[in-house]
């Protein structure tokens, strides 16, 4: 059932931009952005919770927006602006949601964090100033089990006052 | 971690050269487009394919007319929820889409894999680990079916939020097979049958779904689920009703997860026609409606309790579809947006 | 004795110490490791939920190109287990598989989907035997056999039956009794972080990285299985993506690793899959529960008798202690003055259970409330008058010897009552609010193994002004290594980031007992004051002697030692004294009572919490949409506040799920639904406001007073919810998850004139031992406490 494992790989070279840099790889076209951020690039920041798109860990942004990435191919993705964490902040100078989120403890375990960082942040472009609710309703597709999601609503408030 | 299993990726430039991929390779490969239906079920082995064919090429445009509205096929579902003309013309339409499990999802899933989402069942939507100990069954690798098992066929659930709002509206759907297009309603695109689920033939790519207009179609879309996010329709009702003043002169109630495809309450259809709604007319309709619902053991929470609640989403969606743009508002299910 | 005091650093909301690397997703976890040659496991597991194994073939596996190494059972054939007395579980299974997930075989590959290819080529010959998957089966004679092959009689696991003062003469002294039973489903931990190990093997030494809460316990298990002495095994925590005490038993993949690891001479790694994680499990216990309480006209409480039946799963984990957990906290809310216990494990063909946040605690504060609950209402009496008039006073003994020391249960009743309006609440139809209390353990004061040594120790070391912290405590994301910086910070008039942290590290850390029963801030924080105050000791002296003055002049505070900084001054120490180091430790007061199984309970001190749930609920759905929630927890000082309302919200979130969603079900011997889907966890958009309210009472024996805060305020949520089901509906659902079909066949059964209740009927028949008749202590604290407070 599994000997799929024996069949040949088609591997493929792909000009992804990540964060900004442009990297070319050579790259098994079934490895998922998930696997390839954090295996073929060292990118990881970017976690996984239960690779079936059930979670949110896994969200980085194509083009601005939240997706899922162990439900990505790289191979759809060329052309595409991929953000995951790491691109959040500019050299050693966080992004407002990351220095929120330091300040107001919105990182418990933290493994949930980079995926609702950057869903948060891709709210506030397109509503700069939003209500709990609109954050919540945002935000409903990545769970954290530690925070209770209180003082995650309170960093992204902080965060959107300030950079308002 | 769940991984992918070995294929290749074939990246067809239009439909009909995808079509024709489909044909040489047959049920070795298949059709993908946001992959967010397709790649869970190949990470828990529920489909063995040695290829994908890449649907990039889809269009992604909504094309509002006078007379109707083409949506591409290859139009994200966070496109559809939030395109001003849908949501002014086909409220029940935008409503569903938006409805589909969460956001980062539905900025990735398509309006065109929306309507061809696979049927689910709790003892099929399961890792191949899982399924192994509990002994595989019909719809992949065995023979019998686990909810039903003197059944000779599988009853697994038609769950896609946006099939049921597309036949409401009289939807249609364009098809590029090998050899040529063709259109065909979205009520004839689905089998009673939750293996073989799909009315089309496995060649054809769906390119776009052209939603009829009719300014005087009142429409709502009402899902019932567990959470408020993320989860799959334990039931939903979709309508679109016309009215000739106070009088229904048209009207279809279609339901989600109740069946293997998307179910239209025929009878009860009949009864609203030429009836004045008011509270009463609503409640005897949704008990109608309610009647051909018969959900199994293979969905979330006690099928008994959701065989109750079809009357309840069907109500509700009535009320809403009633009452949009009229200042009120309907108190939904849980928690869904306004 | 600090309550004077100002303090520098304590009582402020500083982010905590790791925060910038964990927003910028520079926090490595076990999986994010991947060492040069790193090797995947994967593991093949049972796929029957009981069953002899009668023959296992790898060979298929071994064949495939880039396998490296399979191991099976053999290979690995010495038991462990968390507690001394249940040394029951084995790395890897070649005789019986006891659940559907029991590990059997695993394979090390080159990549991770040969490893998993290479495992279901794994063939296994398996005589089927007969599943025991519920509590009743399990009492019952086995119809093939006994699930493991000690306890008794049947698949029982272990028996207690306690009794404090004369509960005959309690009952007959009550106007009122009342007796009801009760069930509290089981419910896993579900961390968002799959668990991860990750193994080298170079020169006769194991190194492990793990997202474990305890390495000193995975350290212990290492050393017995894989028969090397602790000092060739280094256990390092990696950070640590969320435990709930689902991480606090050594796992069988930590062990495989290093096995593999050794075999190979290369890095293995193994990641469980989420479906893994729910067989790892060690969550709640489902338990079913009996309790009869007997009261006075006025609500007095006289007596009370309790029963619990819990479903263990296949394997002892901490079961003992959970078994214990589930009789001893009752006593410490509410003053009872007779009290008979009698528990009872069983073994089921289920995934093991163990700690999950309140260890044993949430299942009969659940039934204890909503027993009180229903009395109250019985006698007339509002149940929040009737609770209070019951609660315990600070500084007594409980009948079961347990030492409450600061309590804050009137003042966080108060809070809540006042914010939410509780008394004054809105009658609509369908509305309803419900309120609770509850209290937990701020560590336990007994550990796992008999030892005389210190629960946690701390040193420090300061060099050219660097101060480093070093404790084998587990920063889980609770924030106790903030916890740690901003103690060692307050004592010597730093900065908490002025402190280099080295923790959890078995080869460079002093021993702490690791992130399990809310222990850390108490223990390690005391011995982190100890350490701290030696070493202010030592600067101080050194200043104090250049400054020509006495050291009770010399002021620490903002950086500075009198006339020096902070750097200046340890020079001047480092010259006087050499190297500057320190040590603390903590050794919980000797606090059991003179019986056995009074090791389970005993605490330096209670945290305690009150909660009151609004919600609506719908009578013809049975939908429940919660409103608000208000909690009160008394922490005893908040050393850091923005930690302790983490901590707080956290606990009423997963209250919540508890309450309304979560549940470990099983159905044909199978997880019914292994997946982050189907295992319903609240969304963003399923959880209500959360208002807190930190409740201060100085205990005498925590760090500057403080006691816990990570795991009580779990505990009144699920009884508040039920209560304000009532309150919204008059029907009493009497087990948790509170589901919409349970209230719509409440309701059913309410109309047909029928109890309207939806729950459990019967209590089993249950061969408890005689009860062992303990002489309560004199009940007032001086008359009665061992160790000086
Ligand atoms: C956690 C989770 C929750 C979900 N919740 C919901 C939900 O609540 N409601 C819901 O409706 N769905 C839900 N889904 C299913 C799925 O995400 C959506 O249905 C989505 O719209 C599918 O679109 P897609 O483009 O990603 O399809 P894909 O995964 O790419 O394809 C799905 C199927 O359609 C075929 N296909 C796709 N496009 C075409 C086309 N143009 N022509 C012919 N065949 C095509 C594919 O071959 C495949 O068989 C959920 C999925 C997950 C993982
Ligand atoms: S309904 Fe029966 S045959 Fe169909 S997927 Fe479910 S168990 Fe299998
Ligand atoms: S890892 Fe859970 S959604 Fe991607
Ligand atoms: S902070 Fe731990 S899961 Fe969100």
């Amino acid at each position: 059932m599994k000997q799929e494992v024996l069949r040949e790989v088609q591997r493929v070279v792909l000009n992804l931009d990540v964060n900004g840099e442009r990297a070319e790889l050579l790259l098994p076209v079934h490895k998922t952005l998930l696997e390839v951020l954090r295996e073929d690039m060292q990118l990881t920041g970017t976690k996984h919770g239960c690779e079936l798109g059930e979670c949110g860990t896994c969200t980085v942004l194509v083009d601005g927006r939240p997706e899922l990435s162990c439900l990505l191919l790289p191979i759809q993705l060329e052309g595409r602006a991929i953000t995951t964490v790491e691109g959040l902040a500019s050299g050693s100078e966080l992004h407002p949601l990351q220095q929120a989120f330091a300040e107001t403890g919105a990182a418990q375990c933290g493994y949930c964090t980079p995926g609702i960082l950057l869903a948060a942040k891709s709210l506030l472009e397109s509503n700069a100033r939003p209500s709990r609710d609109e954050i919540r309703e945002a935000l409903a597709g990545n769970l954290c089990r530690c925070t209770g999601y209180a003082k995650i609503l309170d960093a992204i408030e902080l965060a959107a006052g300030r950079m308002a | 971690m769940l991984r992918l299993p070995r294929f290749k990726y074939l990246r067809p430039k239009t439909a009909t050269e995808a079509a024709r991929m489909a044909a040489e390779f047959g049920p070795r490969a298949m059709f993908v487009a946001g992959g967010t239906d397709l790649f869970p079920k190949l990470k828990r082995r529920q489909f063995e394919v040695e290829a994908l064919i890449g649907l990039d090429f889809l269009p992604r445009q909504i094309h509002g007319g006078s007379t109707d509205c083409v949506v591409d096929a290859g139009v994200t579902l966070a496109a559809a929820s939030s395109d001003n003309h849908l949501i002014e013309s086909f409220a029940g339409y935008a409503e569903a889409s938006g409805q589909v499990s969460s956001p980062p999802l539905r900025n990735a899933g398509t309006v065109g894999g929306n309507l061809c989402v696979d049927t689910r069942c709790n003892y099929y939507d399961m890792t191949y680990e899982w399924r192994k100990a509990a002994g595989f069954c019909m719809k992949k690798d065995g023979d019998i079916c686990l909810v039903a098992p003197s059944s000779p066929r599988c009853w697994a659930v038609s769950s896609s939020d946006t099939a049921p709002m597309a036949i409401a509206l009289d939807g249609v759907v364009s098809l590029t097979g090998p050899d040529g297009e063709r259109e065909l309603p979205v009520s004839a695109l689905y089998r009673d049958d939750g293996m073989d689920y799909m009315a089309k033939q496995p060649t054809e790519v769906i390119t776009s779904l052209r939603l009829p207009a009719d300014s005087a179609t009142r429409t709502a879309y009402v899902k019932l689920r567990r959470r408020g996010s993320i989860d799959f329709p334990i039931a939903g009702a979709a309508v679109a009703l016309q009215f000739e003043g106070d009088t229904v002169m048209r009207c279809r109630i279609v339901l989600s997860a109740v069946a293997s495809y998307p179910l239209e309450a025929t009878a009860a259809e009949e009864f609203l026609k030429g009836r004045k709604v008011d509270a009463e007319t609503i409640r005897e309709t949704a008990d109608i409606a309610a009647k051909p619902a018969k959900p199994l053991d293979n969905a979330d929470l006690s099928h008994f309790w959701r065989k109750r609640m079809v009357r309840v989403v069907v109500e509700q969606a009535l009320q809403r579809a009633t009452t949009r743009n009229q200042g009120s508002t309907v108190k939904l299910l849980g928690r869904q947006p306004d | 004795m600090t309550t004077t005091r100002e303090f520098g650093v304590v009582g402020k909301p500083l982010a905590r110490v790791d925060a910038v690397t964990k927003v910028t997703g520079r926090a490595i976890y076990a999986d994010d490791m991947l060492l040069p040659r790193t090797l995947h496991c994967r593991i093949l597991r049972s796929p029957h939920p009981h069953a002899r194994i009668l023959s296992i073939d790898t060979s298929a596996a071994r064949r495939i190109p880039g396998v490296q190494a399979v191991i099976t059972g053999a290979d690995l054939p010495i038991k462990f287990g968390i507690l001394p007395v249940t040394q029951d579980e084995r790395a890897l299974e070649h005789e019986k598989v006891r659940y559907v997930g029991d590990p059997i075989a695993a394979v090390a590959a080159i990549e991770e989907e040969i490893a998993a290819a290479a495992i279901d080529a794994i063939s296994v010959e398996y005589e089927v035997l007969d599943p025991v998957m519920s509590i009743e089966d399990a009492l019952a004679a086995p119809r093939d056999e006994r699930i493991q092959d000690y306890g008794g009689p049947n698949n029982i696991h272990k028996l207690v039956a306690l009794e404090f003062g004369d509960v005959d003469a309690g009952f007959e002294r009550a106007d009122h009794i009342r007796e009801d039973v009760f069930f509290f489903q089981g419910n896993t931990h579900l961390p968002m972080e799959q668990h991860s190990a990750i193994a080298t093997y170079v020169d006769g030494r194991i190194t492990l990285w793990s997202s474990t809460q305890v390495v000193h316990y995975v350290h212990r298990a290492l050393a017995k299985v894989l028969e090397l002495p602790m000092n060739r095994i280094r256990v390092i925590g990696a950070a640590h993506g969320g435990g709930f005490g689902g991480k606090t038993d050594p796992f069988a993949h930590e062990i495989i690793v290093c096995k593999l690891a050794m075999m190979t001479g290369r890095p293995v790694k193994c990641t469980l899959t989420r479906e893994e994680v729910f067989y790892a499990h060690r969550g709640r216990h489902p338990v079913l529960m009996w309790v009869r309480t007997g009261a006075t006209r006025d609500g007095q409480i006289t007596a009370m008798h309790f029963r619990t039946a819990l479903d263990g799963g296949a394997y002892g984990s901490y079961g003992v202690a959970s078994t214990f957990y589930t009789g001893a906290l009752q006593t410490v809310t509410y003053d009872i003055p007779a009290y008979r216990f009698e528990g009872c494990r069983v073994f089921t063909n289920k995934p093991p259970c163990g700690p999950k946040r309140g260890h044993g605690t949430p299942q009969p504060r659940f039934a204890l409330e909503l027993n009180l609950e229903k009395i109250s209402h019985e006698l007339g009496i509002d149940p929040v008058d009737l609770k209070q008039r019951n609660f315990v006073k600070p500084m007594t003994r409980t009948v079961n010897w347990l030492r409450v020391t600061s309590c804050g249960l009137d003042e966080c009743t108060e809070r809540v009552m006042t914010a939410s309006n509780y008394r004054r609440r809105e009658r609509r139809p369908g509305h309803g609010m419900g309120f609770a209390i509850s209290s937990y353990l701020s560590g336990a004061g007994t550990a796992i193994y008999w030892n005389d040594m210190p629960h946690s120790e701390v040193q420090i070391k300061v060099d050219r002004g660097g101060v480093t912290a070093y404790c084998g405590a587990m920063d889980i994301g609770q924030g106790s290594d903030s916890v740690l910086a901003m103690i060692v910070a307050e004592e010597l008039g730093l900065q908490p980031a002025d402190v280099r942290l080295v923790t959890a590290d078995t080869d460079t850390t002093p021993i702490d007992l690791g992130s399990y029963s809310s222990r850390v801030t108490f223990m390690a924080g005391n011995a982190a004051i100890e350490a701290a105050r030696k070493m202010r000791g030592m600067v101080v002296e050194a200043a104090a002697a250049k400054m020509g003055c006495d050291t009770s002049a010399v002021e620490v505070r903002g950086g500075r030692i009198g006339d020096f900084t902070f750097e200046e001054a340890s020079v001047l120490a480092e010259a006087r004294f050499g190297t500057l180091t320190s040590a603390g430790s903590y050794t919980p007061p000797k606090l059991a009572g003179p019986y056995k199984g009074s090791g389970v309970g005993p605490s330096p001190a209670y945290s305690y919490s009150a909660c009151v749930v609004d919600l609506d609920a719908d009578a013809r759905t049975g939908l429940v949409h919660v409103n608000k929630i208000w909690i009160a927890h008394d922490v005893g000082r908040a050393i850091n506040p923005l930690l302790v309302e983490g901590q707080v919200e956290g606990s009423v979130y997963m209250g919540l799920g508890e309450a309304l969603m979560e549940e470990q079900a099983f159905r044909k011997g199978l997880h019914k639904w292994p997946s982050m889907l189907e295992y319903k966890s609240p969304t963003f958009v399923d959880m209500p406001e959360v208002e807190t309210f930190i409740v201060e009472t100085d205990d005498p024996e925590g760090p500057y007073g403080a006691k816990e805060a990570g795991q009580g305020p779990l505990l009144p949520v699920p009884p508040a919810v039920c209560s304000a089901v009532y309150d919204a509906l008059g029907v009493w659902i009497d087990e948790v998850p509170v589901t919409p079909e349970k209230i719509v066949e409440a309701l059913r059964r309410k109309e047909k004139g029928e109890p309207g209740r939806f729950g459990p009927t019967r209590f089993p028949a249950i061969p408890y031992p005689p009860t062992i008749k303990v002489e309560p202590p004199p009940r007032d604290l001086p008359s009665a406490a061992p160790a000086a407070i």
